[in-house]
Order: C-alpha cells, then structure tokens, then sequence
C-alpha cells in the first residue's frame, strides 16, 4: 500500500478541478500547477497549493514533465494525476513519475506504450480474441501495400493515423482512385500531429455507433467493467453528447462487450481506469482503441453505477483492491453529458476565445467546469466551458432535464454550442436512438439553422427588465440612500414618464418606448401601437405582463446588454448606447497640423504608407521642443504636404490621412 | 407612533361627489400640461427635428439617469398669456439625477417663439437658479435660444430681476461652487451667448449650435460684413479658436452624454442632512385623497386625513393636540424623511399661532425639515382677539416661519388668504418649493369677504351721504369683485405667473414633496437666527 497525502494535479479546466475535488473529500492535499495564461484560474482558485510551470503555450508548461516533476518535489507531492489530455498518456512521462518515486494516478507506462501505437494495439487485440474492424494494421507502410489492404478491406475504407486520435489523420476514402492522395493528406497530418507519419487502413463503417466500454483494474490482477457510454452524437470526430447506458443495448451484447473489454485490460496488464472504444453497427462490434486514462465522458459512468471514478483511480493508485466486484454494479437510470464549447457552430465550429462576461449554469444537473463567470477561454487550450450531466429514471428523462438545463444556462460573451446542443436533445431522431456518428452532419440543415431573430414582445420585456435593473440599481448618496431620486423609478408631474430603449440582436435593432403614467406603464416596440405592461425584477427573474400576456422570464442585466431567457429561447440583446454620436469617433480631430509655428526636422512616413493609430508622422521643433505629429487613426498616408527643414505656421496642414479601408 | 385612524366615508355621496369633482380638475389639468409640453406645436416641431434636435423634454430624458424621476417645474407658466402663444413660457425646469447627482435643468424650447425670452421665460429662468442657489444643486442649461423677446424688451431686458440677472446669478452660483454646465444646441444669440460664455464648462453641438453676441443680420447691418452662422459662431469655431465653449458633440445625444460625463466629474457627495430611514407608503390609501376635498371650498377639509395619506406608514406624532387645534403640528416620515408638519384645521387664533411658532422653533433647532399643508382662510378677527393681541402671536407665527432656516415645502390643499398665507410660508416667505392642489385659492381674502367688505364701505360712503344703497346695487357691485377674485384667485392664475412652482395632482403629493426634500437637502444644514419675537 502506498499512502497518498498531496496529489499534483498534472492538469487544467474542469478535469483539474474535478480530480481536487474527490481528493479534498478524502482527506487529500491538492497540488495545481498552471501556466501563466492560468494563474488566476478556477483550477488554481481550487487548489490547497498551486505553482507556476511556464508559459503559456501546453508544450512550455503542461507537457513539460520536467516542470511537473519539479512542482511535485517542491511541494511534497506523493502522487500526481495526470487528468486527461496533456501528458496522460505519454509512457515516458509516467515513468519519470515512477522514477521520481512517486506514484502515478494511471497505467503502468506498458500498458500506455501498448495501446499506444493502434495498430500494435489491435495486433494485440487481435491475439486476445477482442473483435476488431476488418483492416490492416500491418508494419508495413509502403503505398501499394496499404491500396492492396484498401481493396481487401472493401471500400469506403478509413486511413488512421497509427499513433493518433482525435481525429487528426483521420481520412475517408470512398474510391481507389482518391486512395493515393488521401493517404499523403493523413500521412502528413500524422506526421505533423504526432511526429510519425505510420497509418493503418479500416473499412469505413456507414451508420456507426460509437460505444466505449469503461473498465477498472487494479494490481491485484482484477480487472471489471463499469457498463458502457454511448458517444455516438459527434461532430467531426469528437464527441459533443456522451450516455450511459447506450440506447438499445441488448443485455448479452452488453455482456459480450463488457467481456471483451476486460479481455483487452489484461491482455495489457492493465491498472486503473482506462475506456475500450468500440464502433457498432447493427449486432457487430469491433474494438478501436483503448484510452489509457480517465474520459471526459467519465460523469455519465458515475451517474449510473453511484462511483466515483476519481476515487477509484486513487484507491487503485494506494494499492488498494477494487472498491466492488461486477456482481456489485448495477446500472441505475440513464444519465446524459452534454459537452459546453466556446464554438461557433454557424462558422464551422469555430473555435472562439475571450472573456465570458456571464456563466451560469442551473441547478439539478452536474456541473463540470473550470471556468467561472470573467475568465477567459484562451486559444492555448481546448476552449471547452463545461461538462453539463444530467441523470434520470429514463432516457428520456434524462434527456429532458438535459435540454432543460441546457435553455437555462446562460453564457455571454462568447459564442457557444448550447442552442445546438439543445436542439440535438430534442432531435427526434436521437430522442429515438436512431442517430449514429453522422447525425450532426446528415441533419445540420435544421441543427444550424439560425435562431429566429428578436420578436417585439422579446424586446419589450429586455426593455422592461433594463429600466426594473436601472431603477433598483441606482447608486445611492451615502447621506441619502433613500432619496425618491433613486429609488422612485420614472415619474414626472402631469406628464408620462417616457424611456425609450434601443435593443439589438444579430442584425436587428428594435426601439422601444416604455411610459409610465402613476402606476400605469405602456410599452410600445418600433412605433406599435402601445400596450398595457407591467414588470417585476427579483434578481433575474422577471414577471412580466405585455397586454393579455403574462410572461415568467429570466433576464440578466449588464450595462450594455440584457440576456434574456424564455424558455427554451435565449436572447443576447445589446443596448445601444443613447449617447453615442451620430459619427463614431467624434471627438478624434482628423486634421493634422503644426501645434504650434516650428520647424520639421523629421517626416516619418511617405505618401501611400499604411499606417497604425498612433504612429508617428512628422515631427516639429518648436520652443526647443519636439513635437510629434501622430496617426489619429490606422490609415493611409494620402499626401505629405512638408519636408524636412520647412518652418511652418501654427494649424499648417502637414499630412493627409485617410481612414483605413 | 400613533397611526391616524381612517374616517373616510368611501361610499357617501359626498365623498363620491368629491372624488368626481376633483377627478375632473386633474384631468384637466393634465389636459393643459399636455397641451403645454407640446411646445410650438405639430409644425415647429417638425421643423425642430428636421435640423436633427429633439424635442426639449427628450433632451432632458437623455441628460437625466435612465428610470429616475424628473421633478419638472411650473409647467403651466405663462398659461393665458400672452395669447397662450407661449406654452410652459417656453422653457423646462426641473430637478433630475446626473449621473448620481442631483441637478437643477432648464432647457429652452426652441419650438416655442425660437425660445425667446417673455417676461415669464425670466422668471421661470431666475426660479430655477433660485432653487439651486438655496439648494446647492449643479446647473445644466440646455440652451437654444434667440435670446430676449424684442417685442417685450421693457419688461425682460431693464430691470433687476430680468435677463441680465441669469448670468449674474451664474457668476454668483460659480463663486458659491455650484457648478454651471452649459449645452449649446441651437442658436445662442447676443445676451443669451453669455449663458455659455459664464458656464464653468460648455458643449457644443456641431453644425447646430451657434452662439455670437451679434447674428449675420446684425453684423451685415452694422459693419455690412457678411457670414454665415456657423462661421460666426459655429461649434468648430468655439471648439478650437475662440475656446468659449469646451467641448464639441456630434448631436444633441452625444452633446448630453459628454454632460453627463462632466456631471459625473463634479467630485461632489450629497452633505449629510436629517437622520433618514427606510421608506414606507401610507397605512391609509392616497386613493382617497381626491374625496377628501369638498366640492364647496367652504367646507372644511379634514386635514388629519389628508396627512394620513402622505406620510410614511401613516404615522403621525401630534404636537401640542389638545391645544390650538385649529393648527395641527406634528412629527412624521415622508418618504424615510424625518418632516416636521404644520397644516390648517379651521382658522388661526392666538393659541394655535403660538403652537405653530413653538413647533416651527422646534424644527428649526433639531434641523427637521418643514412641511406646511395650507387650507387657511386668515386669523380671527374681532374685539376679543385683537385685544387677546392676536396680532402679535400671529406676528410671532410669522417670524418663526420666515427665520426657520430648514427646508420648508408648502402644499396649498385648500384656500390661502390673507395674513394666514404668511404664517404658512406662502411664496413670500421662501419656501424651498411651493405647491398647489388644482383646487388651491390663492388671494388677500375669499371673493366673497372682499365683495362684502367693499359693499360695506360703500354702504357706509353711500348712507352718510343720505343716500339708499339697495340690494341691486350691492350685488351689482359684489357680482364683479366676486368674479374677478374667483378668476384671479385660482391654481392656473397663480402658477402661470409663477406664484409657486407648479399645480400637482392630489395623488402625486408623497412623491412631489420627496423629491423636494431631496432636493432641498443638497445644501448643508444651516443655522436658524430667529428675529426678535414680540412677547
């Protein structure tokens, strides 16, 4: 046995957090490291201890082992998780860690060279009687050779890099003829990714499922499985929605899965939690890979069977046995994940960075992230926000108080994937189980579509809770924190108290007048007739009546923007500025003159240079002094109208700038 | 705290008869304020927006704290005169928050006679900075303006309290450090361009604004130079040559942002006034108030009623309740503002001036604002109350009042005539804000009394000459005084000249005299020096 008392969370984001989290509830200390992009990250904020390993970019801080190690010996670290990503399934790296004495939360380093390489992996696999795709996995790379694999196999046929995942090498070929050039294309994004350019050749399989079964083991040679996760629902190869159980799984393939999955841990002397993946279709199912490391998908694992995966893992790691046998498992209802990115699914999924100004997630379902409401997603890392789980009696259940969930978290800022995440939950196509890992590409049409813009009515409730927000929100005079002049909300005598607001969304601006008369309120949208309102915000609940309209919303009040919540709709309004000029820029003088009478004694720049704002242009000495003309504003250098030794009049024009294209 | 009970009889008809009669004065009265703040009408307006301004109260909407309240005055100023050609004397004024502030506004309405300058525009003018003078509160002037009113040069140009005394009460509220923040949004022509040229700091509007002390007609007409306004006096022009203005907006939005930006700059904190607490709304239902006033002005109006449905919870702590009740003083909250309250129940006698004098001198010294609610016909006369020396008891009222140096607020509920208009910090007596009920009667005595006491010294005139003073003739000579007191003696009379500073609705009292506290708290507290009280 070997006692853990400060585990080093090699790691960042939700699963860093995660880790420290189960090591807190049993009694263990918490090493973070971060880099500098992360000095003020949630992972950091959670952990007992956290230490700098470098800079921002994963190659200088998170994937250098040796800074790890350092962190672990200045701190006292015994043991370090290694979460997932990063340096979790690099075998050097858990053998350093061995090396160093200390203990690794993971496989042993053979373990993770074996399933390393896919095609070792499966030639393995292969001895151990795992059904694997028909495909060749063979040594030899040579180009005829693997077009020969590609006819035998029969096509469509998939080129995989041999050493990779995530979907990096990764082609489909559905005819000999595009075999050469996609097998150059997947070589080259192997060899960039990985650093080896070796692939191997799979029939394509059409209307795949993806399902990975989760296996355990311990030193003691046990080795179990904790049922299987369902992470067909993918878009470009990684996955958004993960389950547990897989829909439709017969108790026997189940079984038969299970088994074989347990097969594949020992046949690498497996220890710890590691995921077999396998890709079904119809009654078949053949073994991908093994992931030699915790899932990100693990949640939906613990929901159903009551563990705690993590807890697991370190108990395994003390050398102690499997916490329960097979027979003690069971599966219990049907839980959900839901993975919340920072994407721009309309642009590609476009990965997006920047400050989220909101995040808030509901309650009743779990919650993984590493990042709170002012963090930002940085493009270093993966710009995952949160892991959203939901857990019921039934799929469908569980389904629902997904989506539900899902239309009432609230991130701005930043573009994310909620709004698709949550029309693929009530897809009918998936709430049947009919979906495999082409669903989000085959129904992108309606999965994309663009959310319907802004109705009157969703305007004149932004409104309502802008002025409740400004009303409750006015700064109080410490001497008078009561004043009516504050708190009284409109009012002018004899007259109806009128606001007016400009709401914008996408690319519709909507203007709304709201008037109060007494304790009468109108509201009326882009000039329409007015109707009857009436508005209570308590925090960010709003109760709004619009005419015959009773509307319970939620709205979320920021200086320039409201974010509104009506159901299953979210709407991110900006509010103009009512102070804005006409012209932007207004107060920026654009003429470029002398400041007072001098001599230039330099000209900086030529006429048709582009210039940045703030660049020097011409520079006059005047009273001993040199002033320097800057560019107001990025532009173009139109004309130069003075040289070098000329001695010009106060206001003489020296250059004209022309606003940047 | 003793909570006034409720009396009202909801349902009588009397009360009914009230509440319709009062109803009917409120909606006309919002009627006219409508009318008013309509400006110039459909066709000046249209020309205004088509130069790209907004209408006056929009700019103030735009300059004030999104979803606070503005505090507008005397709304119905120059109504009737001047062929009602002038609406609200063409200017805004009111108390509004800036960026957390408390501000004075006045804002010409250019649609109004180009926002020239009437007798009363004056006046509305000088009010406001007298307002802000006494409460310390910042001035905003939103300007656009032809300047004085040619063809009423005598009665705004010559005298003490006309034109000139704006920018003399600039330079005074300056000195004092109440800060003077001009916008120029229009025209800003010969006496009116000192109201920048004076301000601590200035904004113009570029292309709109113009402000010289001659216009191109004059100065062609005088050195027979010809110019265009923007080149005389344009915003460029003031910006970055002659530096008499600071600032230069795009439009009348940006123009009232870089205000409120300026405002936000003042580094001024509210001074700590009367100990305040948490506001309540009244026990007893301000629905009510309408029904509380007779429809004869005659009869008495239950006063304890009426305060009942202003004060805070209802509570109202009696001074003195069994002695002089025909006064009721007493302590209450308006709004979490501690007020000390003064209200009429019947005429003034002796006892019940020198109640409200003790009560004034005890306001004054505990630094509690004071709150009078006028329904006063005058003192009692007669040989027992002259020689009870009513006269100086009432004069001893009147010193109280006068001296007082806390925030005073009147509301004229009912009627205010005579001497007893004084002892209630009438507008003479320079009550921080005054106020009237549509049913306010203002004037020296009732119609009635002044017709009788006219056709009494006739009678006497006509009698010792030998001569019949019959019935006919009495009422021939009280039918035209009657009638003059009753138009002159009314709410719109008063407040389009100015005697106070607006008619309110019943129902917006609470919240009115709130903002006036609020308002008047913006000066520190000062010292009350009360005058040699005759004994």
């Amino acid at each position: 046995m070997r006692p853990i008392r400060t585990l080093l969370v090699a790691n960042r984001g939700e699963i860093a957090v995660r880790v420290m989290a189960t090591a807190r509830r049993m009694g263990i200390r918490t090493v973070a490291v971060f880099s500098d992009a992360d000095a003020t990250a949630l992972h950091v904020r959670s952990a007992d201890l956290a230490v700098r390993i470098g800079p921002a970019p994963a190659r200088e801080s998170y994937l250098d082992a040796a800074a790890i190690l350092d962190a672990a010996r200045c701190t006292g670290a015994d043991a370090i998780h290694p979460g997932y990503g990063f340096l979790s399934e690099n075998a050097d790296f858990a053998e350093a860690v061995d090396a160093a004495g200390l203990v690794f939360v993971g496989p042993p380093a053979a373990a993770i060279r074996a399933m390393g390489s896919k095609s070792a992996a499966k030639a393995l696999m292969e001895t151990a009687g795992v059904p694997l795709v028909p495909g060749y996995h063979g040594e030899d790379q040579d180009d005829r050779r693997l077009a020969e694999a590609a006819d035998a196999v029969g096509y469509p046929v998939l080129i995989k890099a041999s050493a990779g995942g995530g979907g990096k090498g990764m082609k489909v070929v559905t005819a000999p003829a595009d075999f050469p050039a996609a097998l150059a294309s997947a070589r080259r994004e192997a060899a960039g990714a990985f650093g080896d350019d070796r692939v191997l050749v799979e029939r394509y399989l059409t209307r795949p499922r993806h399902i990975e079964v989760q296996v355990f083991a311990d030193r003691h040679g046990d080795a179990i499985h904790l049922f299987e996760r369902d992470c067909s629902v993918q878009r470009r190869h990684q996955k958004v929605i993960e389950e547990a159980p897989a829909p439709g799984l017969s108790a026997d393939r189940r079984a038969a899965m299970g088994a074989a999955a347990v097969a594949a841990a020992k046949a690498v002397g497996y220890v710890g939690a590691g995921t077999v993946e396998f890709i079904a279709e119809g009654d078949g199912f053949w073994f991908m890979e093994m992931n030699t490391r915790l899932q990100v998908e693990h949640p939906v694992t613990e929901a159903i069977t009551g563990q705690d995966l993590v807890e697991w893992q370190i108990r395994v790691a003390r050398g102690e046995p499997l916490p329960l046998g097979q027979d003690d498992l069971t599966i219990r209802g049907h839980a959900v994940e839901a993975r919340l990115y920072a994407e721009d699914p309309a642009r590609g999924f476009l990965p997006q960075t920047g400050r989220l100004d909101l995040l808030s997630f509901p309650e009743g379902v779990r919650v993984d992230t590493g990042v709170a409401a002012g963090d930002a997603v940085s493009h270093h890392y993966d710009p995952m926000i949160a892991k959203l789980i939901a857990h019921g009696p039934t799929r469908a259940d569980a389904l629902a108080a997904l989506a539900r969930a899902l239309d009432r978290t609230v991130v701005a800022g930043l573009p994310t994937n909620r709004a698709l995440l949550a029309r693929i939950l009530r897809h009918p196509a998936f709430a049947d189980a009919r979906h495999d890992t082409g669903f989000i590409e085959r129904e992108a049409d309606g999965l994309l579509a663009p959310e319907p813009p802004p109705s009157a009515d969703e305007a004149a409730l932004a409104a309502l809770a802008l002025l409740a927000h400004a009303a409750a929100r006015q700064p109080a005079a410490a001497a008078d924190p009561w004043s009516p002049f504050a708190t009284a909300g409109p009012f002018t005598p004899n007259l109806p108290a009128v606001e007016t607001v400009t709401l914008a969304a996408g690319d519709v601006s909507l203007a709304v007048r709201v008037e109060t008369d007494g304790g009468r309120r109108t509201v009326s949208v882009d000039g329409a007739e007015p109707r009857a309102a009436h508005a209570r915000l308590e925090g960010e609940r709003l109760d709004a009546r619009l005419g015959d309209l009773r509307v319970s919303a939620r709205a979320i009040v920021q200086d320039d923007a409201v974010h509104l919540t009506l159901g299953d709709r979210q709407i991110a309004f900006r509010v103009a500025d009512p102070h804005a000029g006409a012209h932007a820029g207004a107060e920026a003088d654009h003429r470029l003159v002398a400041p007072m009478p001098g001599a230039v004694i330099a000209v900086s720049v030529s006429a048709g240079e582009r210039v940045e704002k703030g660049a020097a242009l011409v520079v006059v000495e005047a009273m001993k002094m040199e002033h320097v003309v800057r560019a107001p504003h990025a532009g173009v250098v139109a004309r130069i109208d003075v040289a070098v030794g000329d001695v010009v009049a106060e206001g003489t024009e020296l250059v004209v700038l022309d606003e940047a294209a | 705290m003793a909570v006034i009970e409720d009396t009202v009889e909801r349902k009588s008809d009397a009360v009914r008869a009230n509440r319709d009669a009062m109803a009917e004065r409120v909606a006309d009265l919002k009627v006219r304020v409508a009318r008013a703040a309509e400006g110039g009408g459909a066709a000046a307006q249209a020309r205004h927006a088509a130069r790209g301004k907004l209408p006056p109260r929009e700019r103030v909407r735009l300059l004030l704290d999104r979803g606070t309240p503005f505090l507008e005055l005397s709304q119905l100023a120059a109504n009737g005169l001047y062929d009602d050609q002038v609406p609200a004397a063409g200017l805004v004024t009111g108390v509004g928050r800036i960026a957390g502030r408390e501000c004075m506004v006045v804002a010409n309405d250019a649609t109004v006679k180009g926002g020239t300058y009437y007798p009363m525009t004056v006046k509305k003018h000088l009010r406001a900075q007298e307002i802000a003078a006494k409460a310390e509160l910042p001035c905003v002037y939103l300007v656009d303006s032809g300047g004085a009113n040619l063809p009423n040069q005598d009665e705004v140009f010559p005298d003490r309290d006309h034109f000139g005394r704006i920018f003399f009460n600039q330079a005074n509220l300056s000195a004092r450090g109440i800060p003077q923040v001009a916008v120029v949004m229009g025209s800003c022509t010969a006496g009116g361009a000192y109201v920048p040229a004076m301000a601590d700091q200035s904004i113009m509007v570029r292309e709109q604004a113009t402000i010289f002390l001659g216009g191109p007609p004059l100065v062609k007409a005088a050195t027979g130079e010809v110019v265009t306004a923007e080149d005389l006096g344009g915003a460029d022009l003031h910006t970055r040559t002659s530096g008499v203005a600071d600032l230069l907006a795009e439009d009348d939005a940006h123009a009232l942002g870089l205000a409120r930006r300026v405002i936000g700059g003042l580094n001024r904190v509210k001074p700590h006034g009367p100990e305040v607490r948490a506001p309540r709304p009244p026990r007893l239902d301000p629905d009510d108030l309408y029904g509380l006033v007779p429809v004869d002005p005659k009869k008495p109006i239950d006063i304890r009623q009426i305060i009942a449905r202003i004060v805070d919870g209802s509570e109202f702590d009696a001074f003195k309740p069994l002695y002089g009740q025909t006064l009721v003083c007493g302590f209450a909250h308006i709004w979490g503002y501690p007020v000390g309250i003064v209200a009429n129940d019947g005429i003034l006698f002796s006892e019940s001036a020198l109640k409200g004098a003790h009560f004034v001198e005890l306001c004054a010294q505990r630094g509690i604002p004071l709150l009078f609610l006028q329904n006063i016909t005058g003192f009692m006369v007669g040989r027992k109350y002259e020689a009870g020396g009513i006269a100086k008891d009432g004069a001893k009222l009147v010193t109280a009042v006068a001296c007082a140096a806390v925030p005073k607020i009147t509301v004229i509920v009912g009627n205010s005539f005579g001497a007893g208009n004084y002892g209630m910090c009438g507008r003479a007596y320079d009550p921080d804000f005054l106020f009237l009920w549509p049913n306010a009667r203002i004037s020296v005595m009732g119609g009635d009394q002044a017709a009788n006491v006219l056709a009494q010294v006739k009678r006497e005139q006509v009698e010792a000459r030998g001569g019949v003073f019959s019935a006919e003739e009495e009422e021939a000579l009280k039918a035209p005084i009657r009638a003059k007191f009753e138009a002159e003696g009314h709410a719109y009379h008063s407040t389009a000249r100015l005697w106070d500073d607006g008619v309110i609705d019943p129902a917006d009292t609470r919240l009115v005299v709130a903002l006036s506290l609020s308002a008047a708290l913006n000066a520190p507290p000062r010292e009350t020096r009360f005058g040699v009280f005759r004994m």
